[in-house]
């Protein structure tokens, strides 16, 4: 069996008395796309945050590589190789692509920035997932259009030559033409080796983008599926709570 | 791989560049402009209002002396109002930093290591400041509001009620008050320039070896002449001698001059050229987005405020030099036009935009309103009126500016 970039097992979060995530198991592959799915509160957000090491699980096992790993800071995670590009993708926007794509990060000579090999890599990271739309890597973030902005936050986990790179929600505010994009930079991901997880509401994006579908119900982990083996109707029922682990609907 | 090429903005002709640096402009992206707008206006105004003293060559000396004290004290606030803080205590830490350095003095201590303690003093109130904004999560505004009336008690405590005590340290006397050779002040606008082209210089370089494009030299020109001619206007301006006394001639430029450049300059390559500068307008601009791309927010908020406090400090310094002497109130009264001076040069309250240099121009500007006003013979009453009006005006062009520019997108 092929080793997992990641694998989650057991893993719990509770805020105060809510119980949000409730023992998940979970694995994602290199050169795979992993859907996680699931209704508005499920977990989904909270699952990855802990990945990204920004809100640390309360339990559980984290895997990474089949090697177990503790991930409590974003530069934890950042040193493994993992990359987040969040639902409001947390850019900053008075800063220009370049000093966005290299926040934190930055490269340092004679103490001092780096600007022209920072430049140069922008450029040729946003060059290599085929972006056209972008003007200049030297414009400020507030000047780009909501797809720009994804473009720009996929483009910044390229650049980090990260191992496994989660998008909560990339499509959600994009138009069709821009979804398109982003989904085939999405797969241009991928087929480079990398492991991407998506968090997404949009079956059909899921269905066309994603290799694999996890669905989260509650908290729970209800199916772990391939997507050449299930059908929307299957994944909408485990989705809604009308079919349970068990593969009997209610 | 395609072979889309993507723009660096750094491509095309000296009329693309200017053009689209306009445009930036009219998207909301002023910068300075307004401010420097309002400086030309202001001195057109004074100067038909009062010829005969408005651009006299002592009148001029003033005004950038006057300037210099708040200019310092606004940069230092820049280094806060970059991450939508404030430090409401900065006039009055300088005080603090000043009281210490003077009792030290008269402790029998040496001046020069009096002062470093007295900035060491600075440095450890921006720290405390800091902490109880960033570790604490008190908001700035209500930390140094307390810090702005504890210290007013601790100055009183240092000094006593009503205490104004001579400073008699020449070369601190001189910041302010001595000039240097005419001579002097050609040398030091050609290291200026010199070390300007050699930066600019080793970043073309570094940028032609990576195979990027540089900006046409003409715009190089454009501006290091643009700096050259100001500097030169200024410098023989300040060479001339204005003095009144036939036997005792005063002239070239105030030490206080270039001292305050080197500072701002300095200051600048920080906020510009490293990666603390970098990760301060991360902070200012997107505290959560820094914290998530691994910035440590704590440690930047806590650096900027010791940085602002030190650099109060040195306004206090000035202060005292050009009193000739501490005083038990100092830092009170000018603390609010420091933030009055950033906002009016073009730094946005808002947080991550704005730069060291603009708190000179807003210093400038406010200066010579009241400069100017008091040439003309109006009362403070109008001055405080009129610089009040000014602000108000700068912070709303701040906050149209900022609305246009969210305007101009799609927002996620
Ligand atoms: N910081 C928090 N404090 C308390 N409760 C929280 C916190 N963060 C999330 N929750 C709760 O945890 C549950 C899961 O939230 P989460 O954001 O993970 O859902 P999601 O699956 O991402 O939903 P959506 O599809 O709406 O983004 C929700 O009920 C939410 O209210
Ligand atoms: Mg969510």
């Amino acid at each position: 069996m092929e080793v997992p970039v990641i694998e989650l097992q057991d893993v719990k979060k509770s805020f105060g008395p809510v119980d949000v995530l409730k023992g998940i198991n979970f694995k994602a592959y290199a050169g795979r796309v992993t859907a996680l799915v699931g209704d508005n509160g499920a977990g989904k957000s909270t699952l990855i945050k802990g990945l990204a090491g920004v809100q640390p699980y309360d339990s559980g096992t984290v895997k990474f590589d089949g090697e177990v790993v503790t991930i409590h800071t974003p530069r934890q995670a950042g040193h493994l190789g993992i990359e987040v590009v969040y639902q409001d993708l947390a850019l900053c926007d008075n800063l220009d692509i370049v000093q966005n794509m290299f926040l934190g990060r930055e490269e340092i000579k004679a103490l001092t920035l780096n600007e022209a090999t920072m430049e140069l890599q922008a450029q040729k990271a946003l060059e290599s997932l085929s972006v056209r739309t972008v003007k200049s890597v030297r414009q400020k973030v507030s000047s780009l259009s909501g797809g720009q902005r994804q473009t720009v936050a996929i483009a910044r986990s390229v650049l980090r030559q990260a191992k496994l790179v989660i998008l909560d929600e990339p499509t959600a505010a994009l138009g069709v033409a821009q979804t398109e994009q982003v989904l085939r930079l999405v797969r241009t991901l991928a087929d480079s080796g990398v492991a991407v997880i998506i968090i997404s509401h949009n079956l059909a994006d899921v269905f066309k983008a994603c290799d694999d579908i996890n669905v989260l119900y509650l908290g729970k982990m209800v199916a772990s599926l391939k997507t050449k083996e299930t059908n929307q109707a299957d994944v909408i029922g485990y989705i809604t709570g009308l079919k349970t682990a068990e593969g009997d609907d209610k | 791989m395609s072979n889309v090429k993507i723009s660096t903005g750094h491509e095309g002709t000296a009329k693309d560049q200017i053009t689209a640096y306009f445009q930036r402009v009219k998207s909301g992206d002023m910068g300075a402009l307004p401010a420097v707008a309002a400086l030309l206006v202001l001195t057109v105004i004074f100067t038909a209002a009062s010829p005969a003293f408005f651009l006299k060559p002592i009148n001029v000396a003033n005004l950038f002396v006057q300037a210099a004290e708040l200019t310092m004290l606004a940069a230092a606030m820049v280094f806060v109002i970059l991450l939508a803080e404030i430090d409401l205590s900065a006039g009055v830490t300088g005080g603090v930093g000043m009281a210490v350095f003077f009792r030290l003095m008269q402790a029998g201590m040496n001046w020069i290591p009096a002062l470093v303690l007295g900035l060491v003093v600075g440095a450890a109130i921006g720290f405390i400041i800091g902490f109880f904004v960033s570790k604490i999560g008190v908001p700035s505004f209500v930390v140094s509001l307390a810090f702005f009336l504890g210290f007013q008690g601790l100055q009183l405590v240092l000094l006593g009620e009503g205490g104004l005590f001579r400073v008699d340290v020449p070369p601190i006397n001189a910041i302010m008050n001595e000039n240097m050779p005419p001579i002097g002040g050609w040398i030091t606008l050609a290291v200026a320039l010199i070390l300007g082209l050699l930066i600019t210089g080793y970043d073309r370089r570094r940028r032609a070896s990576h195979g990027l494009p540089n900006r046409p030299y003409s715009l190089v020109i454009l501006k290091y002449g643009a700096i050259a001619v100001i500097g030169g206007i200024i410098l023989v301006v300040m060479n001339v001698n204005r003095s009144a006394n036939v036997f005792k001639p005063i002239q070239g430029v105030p030490y206080v001059i270039p001292i305050t450049l080197a500072i701002l300059l300095l200051g600048s390559m920080v906020l510009d050229r490293t990666r603390f500068g970098r990760h301060l307008y991360a902070v200012g601009g997107n505290p959560e987005a820094a914290r998530r791309a691994g910035i440590k927010v704590a440690k930047i908020r806590i650096i900027s405020f010791i940085i602002c406090s030190s650099l109060a400090v040195v306004s206090g310094l000035f202060h005292v030099s050009r009193l000739g002497a501490v005083e038990a109130t100092a830092g009170r009264q000018i603390v609010l036009s420091g933030v009055a001076a950033a906002v009016v040069g073009g730094v946005s309250l808002f947080g991550g935009k704005g730069r060291l240099m603009h708190a000179a121009i807003g210093a400038l500007v406010i200066t010579i309103i009241s400069n100017g006003l008091g040439l003309l013979g109006w009362d403070a009453g109008s001055n405080f009126l009129v610089t009040g009006g000014v602000l108000l005006l700068a912070a709303t062009v701040d906050a149209l500016s900022r609305k246009r520019s969210a305007g101009s997108q799609v927002r996620v």
